[in-house]
């Protein structure tokens, strides 16, 4: 059962083979075997799901859910507010901190039938590529349990990855859910901006982050997507009434389609493995009837950079409400208010999320507010405008996800600016709002997964889904499971 | 030396908005601690604005109403601080593009018309409350006030005297109150000013301004500004320097200290709120929002005028506070007597104001009870004495006027007999008073009907009085 996809799962559910019990006592077994290996989850919610699954059970017989994926399990990324079950973002910060309120996403997959099953392990408050910088230890790959799953997202994907949910969402702000889907060999396909309600996502940089779905096939990710999207009063920023349906058939050949490869991605600082089986994606996609045409991305050296100024001027002032007073972490030594703000915020907030926070006041502080944070938000218009200007040539663009494959726990967690730039091909999406896929491609020498991405403009879920479709109906990169000593 | 103050001002208007500016809480005032909050306006985390558009169009009323531009593609931004009431830890304001910009406010003062600039008009969300709790010395969160919306007023430093500032405060007060949008409490905080002052030689190079806060009432604003003023002057004429800083005036010592100097001024690294999209008013909204202004002082004096024939003293007494503009109005419909209406409320009921120091916001007298007691004189059931009583009585007392002028006995006489028997009692006791009106002293008629409505206590119907005694004469 752990090797079926979720919407092969919730038909065996509606054909009466397996009941939604059966199925979410299976996955919470899984999870109890093994997380303590991948340190994936951060609460498993097994009496109200399996309380839930009944329920579930009776309405779908009842005819009352009719959804595709009614009485599958999904996991949350851990910074997805869920009414009464704890929400840590991965933080010490809000270690016992309980949500009154559920994310719009949550109350829709609640909706439509799907069973949260637990809350999975992050970088702290969603910043880190690596899933190591929570305050409740690091993730770790399934693939190679000594290297990491990636971040921020990296609970949701090596999950998904280790068959201890058919389903999972992430957020993906700077590459959060594409990079550790690469490092981990699962898809994901993270939405435009504005596609998805963030109400209810614990912010890290608003003007970037959206919550997306991760899965083992590009179907299940997309039907994930067709249940959480749409415009929210809650959200202003989710406003405009696009609902994606992706039941468009198969398409065996991808006439018409036109694919744009950025030359310039592929010189520098990639690993050799990584482009090869990103170049082989574009061949087998060439293959598939498309047309692809290299071309020079513009302004790569800005992306990095606009990226990390923008979140995290954004991020020092979402943060700001950790203050100590209300919820969360306090300060035991502190006596004064100006204690309370300062001794709470430097032992409750971790290292990587003190730096961005630092790093964000600063740019925003008077005197420097011109100099960096305007200058970002202009580059973040020319990096617009030069996707605006490809996709008039382009109905898509194939890239790598990230310059490496996964690697050793530790080995850049205390180099931050290597770190950053294995951001270098994910932020530009997200500063032009833009929707992605990422999906399987290859091994490399280690036998670690790669992945490539498709980049889209703005609401063209539907096509990158065809494209990820047929392409995955030519390959099987996407099939293989990670074996090791924690299966 | 002759000295002169340069003064500004900024002004906070809480605006009367059912629900508040980012969601749907009631904005209720005086309700217990804490229970017009959600995870919004509690700032949790995940939680995003949803901007009221009722907010929004009172501002723009506001601008209107002071002949500002309307932004039409007006933005907010978030200004970070830390303090205990701000649970964000910011608070979403508009620094870049404010809603409204440059409009004035033409000002009487002491006869003369001054042009007082208004440099910006912007919105923001009100910060909760801190009570200190005395018993367990603990400070106490209230956040049932965050989120409220706001705007704040910006002049330019037009401003050279406190009367200046006092007049244009309570000018500006009347328009934001027949504006509907603010009911303009100063002691409920629901408006507020700060100073912004400085001294220079009259007409000299502009000196170093200083901003005063926790100005609660229009008495303590004229009391601040004569204190700053002074004290700004002094320093100077004893060769010293006045510091730029925030004060914070404390009226009961009648002083103000300093809070906090330039050098230790928070930095608010504001930045666009991302969360919101800019708010595009176009010119249907506009148009839409000007075609539902409310009528203002002017145009109700003028339709007071022209429809009910009301002369222009009494539309001005009636027009001169919109409470007690919509006291007379309901008055007005409830009686179906707009003229006597007119004449009740400027001229009793502003006299009994007087006389027992009722604000305007504080009226609280029944219009329906005034309408009732219009009927009763208009209809000849009582007379204008017994009128003038009962008005009073239920201005003071709010008693009920038909079960008042019952135990009063204050019902109007016209019984004919009763009048007949009083009017020949008077022939008969008043003899000198009777032959010198047949000698054709004509005026001996007043002294006589008198003489019978003292018979009648007062509660003779006059006109049926007046025609028994000339019968009885002739």
């Amino acid at each position: 059962m752990l090797n079926m996809t979720a919407l092969a799962l919730a038909k065996a559910i509606r054909a009466k083979k397996l009941s939604v019990t059966e199925a979410v006592a299976e996955y919470i077994k899984q999870i109890e075997q093994t997380n303590p290996h991948l340190n994936t989850f951060l609460t498993v919610s097994k009496d109200t799901a399996l309380a839930r699954a009944q329920t579930i059970q009776a309405q779908i017989a009842a005819g009352e859910i009719t959804s595709p994926l009614a009485g599958v399990p999904i996991a949350l990324k851990d910074n997805i507010s869920t009414l009464g079950i704890r929400t840590t973002c991965a933080a010490k910060m809000l270690e016992n901190y309980v949500p009154v309120y559920n994310a719009t996403v949550v109350d829709r997959l609640e909706q439509a039938g799907m069973i949260v099953i637990g809350k999975l392990n992050m970088d702290e408050f969603a910043m880190g590529g690596s899933s190591e910088t929570g305050a409740y230890g690091t993730v770790r790959n399934p693939w190679d349990t000594e290297r990491v799953a990636g971040g921020s997202s990296g609970g949701s994907a090596a999950a998904v990855a280790a068959g201890e949910v058919p389903l999972a969402l992430g957020s993906d702000t700077g590459g959060s859910i594409r990079q550790p889907c690469a490092f981990c060999g699962v898809t994901g396909i993270k939405p435009t901006y504005g596609a998805v309600s963030r109400y209810g996502l614990v912010a890290y940089a608003s003007s970037l982050d959206q919550v997306g779905s991760i899965g083992r096939t590009i179907d299940d990710c997309a039907a994930v997507l067709s249940l959480i999207a749409g415009p929210d009063d809650n959200d202003s920023t989710c406003v405009i009434s696009k609902t994606f349906t992706f039941d468009t058939p198969l398409l065996e050949r991808l006439a018409g389609f036109r694919i744009g490869l950025p030359r310039n991605y592929f010189a520098g600082g990639i690993n050799a493995d990584v482009a090869q089986a990103v170049l082989a994606a574009a061949k087998e996609l060439a293959a598939a009837g498309a047309q692809v045409e290299e071309f020079d991305m513009p302004l790569m050296d800005y992306m990095v950079p606009a990226y990390y100024i923008i979140a995290c001027a954004e991020a020092s002032s979402n943060l700001s409400r950790y203050d100590g007073l209300k919820y969360g972490y306090r300060s035991p030594a502190a006596e004064t208010l100006a204690e309370v703000y300062r001794l709470s915020r430097s032992e409750g907030f971790g290292l990587e999320v003190k730096r961005r926070i630092m790093l964000g006041s600063f740019v925003l502080s008077s005197g420097y507010y011109d100099a960096y944070y305007k200058k970002a938000l202009q580059t973040r218009t020319l990096i617009k405008q030069a996707y605006d200007r490809l996709f008039e040539r382009f109905d898509m663009i194939l890239s790598p996800v990230a310059p490496t494959t996964a690697y050793k726990l530790g080995e850049n967690v205390d180099d931050p600016l290597k770190m950053y730039m294995g951001d270098i091909y994910t932020v530009s999406v997200n500063l032009a709002g833009l929707p992605a896929v990422a999906l399987p491609c290859g091994f490399d020498r280690q036998n670690l997964p790669i992945g490539f991405q498709l980049i889209g403009a703005a609401f063209s879920e539907s096509k990158l889904v065809s494209a990820a479709r047929t392409y995955q109906h030519r390959t099987s990169f996407h099939l293989q499971q990670p074996g090791g000593a924690w299966v | 030396m002759n000295w002169e103050s340069v003064i500004g001002l900024e002004v906070h208007a809480e605006l009367a908005t059912q629900s508040k500016i980012f969601c749907g809480c009631s904005t209720a005032f005086g309700q217990e601690p804490n229970t017009q909050v959600c995870p919004v306006c509690a700032g949790m985390p995940g939680v995003l604005p949803r901007l009221n558009r009722t907010a929004v169009e009172y501002a723009v009323r506001v601008g209107l109403a002071l002949n500002c531009t309307i932004t039409r593609y007006s933005k907010f931004d978030r200004k970070n601080y830390f303090y205990p009431d701000l649970p964000k830890a910011y608070q979403v304001s508009q620094l870049y593009a404010p809603i409204c910009r440059d409009g004035h406010l033409a000002v009487e003062v002491d006869g003369t018309t001054k042009i007082i600039g208004i440099r910006e008009i912007h919105m923001e969300e009100d910060a909760g409350k801190l009570i200190h709790d005395a018993v367990s010395d603990n400070t106490l969160m209230d956040f049932s006030r965050c989120g409220v919306p706001l705007i704040e007023i910006v002049t330019q430093p037009d401003f050279h005297s406190a009367a200046e500032v006092r007049t244009f405060l309570m000018q500006l007060r009347e328009i934001l109150l027949y504006l509907g949008v603010c009911d303009c409490k100063m002691q409920e905080g629901s408006l507020r000013a700060d100073i912004n002052i400085s001294v220079r030689p009259e007409g000299g190079e502009l000196g170093v301004r200083t901003e005063m806060k926790n100005l609660n009432s229009f008495k303590a604003i004229g009391r601040a500004i004569e204190y700053e003023t002074r004290r700004q002057i002094q320093l100077l004429e004893s060769g010293k320097q006045v510091v730029q800083e925030t004060r914070r005036w404390d009226d009961d010592a009648g002083v103000s200290y300093g809070m906090r100097s330039k050098e230790s001024a928070p930095e608010y690294r504001y930045f666009p709120e991302p969360d919101l999209l800019p708010i595009y008013i176009d010119d249907q909204w506009l148009q839409s929002i000007v075609e539902n202004l409310p009528e203002m002082a002017e145009a109700k004096r003028a339709r007071y005028m022209r429809c009910w024939g009301i002369s222009a003293l009494e539309a001005a007494t009636l027009t001169s506070h919109v409470y007690v503009a919509q006291l007379f109005e309901e008055v007005a419909a409830l009686s179906r007597n707009p003229m006597e209406a007119a004449h009740l409320v400027a001229g009793e009921i502003m006299r009994l104001m007087n006389q027992t120091d009722t604000l305007p916001e504080d009226l609280a007298v029944d219009a329906k009870k005034l309408a009732t007691l219009i009927t009763l004189v208009s209809s000849a059931k009582i007379n204008r004495n017994a009128y003038k009583e009962a008005v009073e009585a239920v201005f003071i007392d709010g008693v009920d006027p038909e079960e008042y002028i019952a135990q009063r006995g204050l019902r109007m006489v016209s019984d004919a007999d009763a009048i007949a028997e009083a009017v020949a009692a008077v022939i008969t006791e008043q003899r000198q008073a009777v032959a010198d009106y047949r000698a054709g002293q004509h005026k001996a008629l007043g002294f006589l009907i008198g003489q019978a409505m003292r018979k009648l206590q007062g509660k003779g119907n006059p006109a049926l009085v007046r025609k028994a005694m000339l019968e009885a004469l002739e």
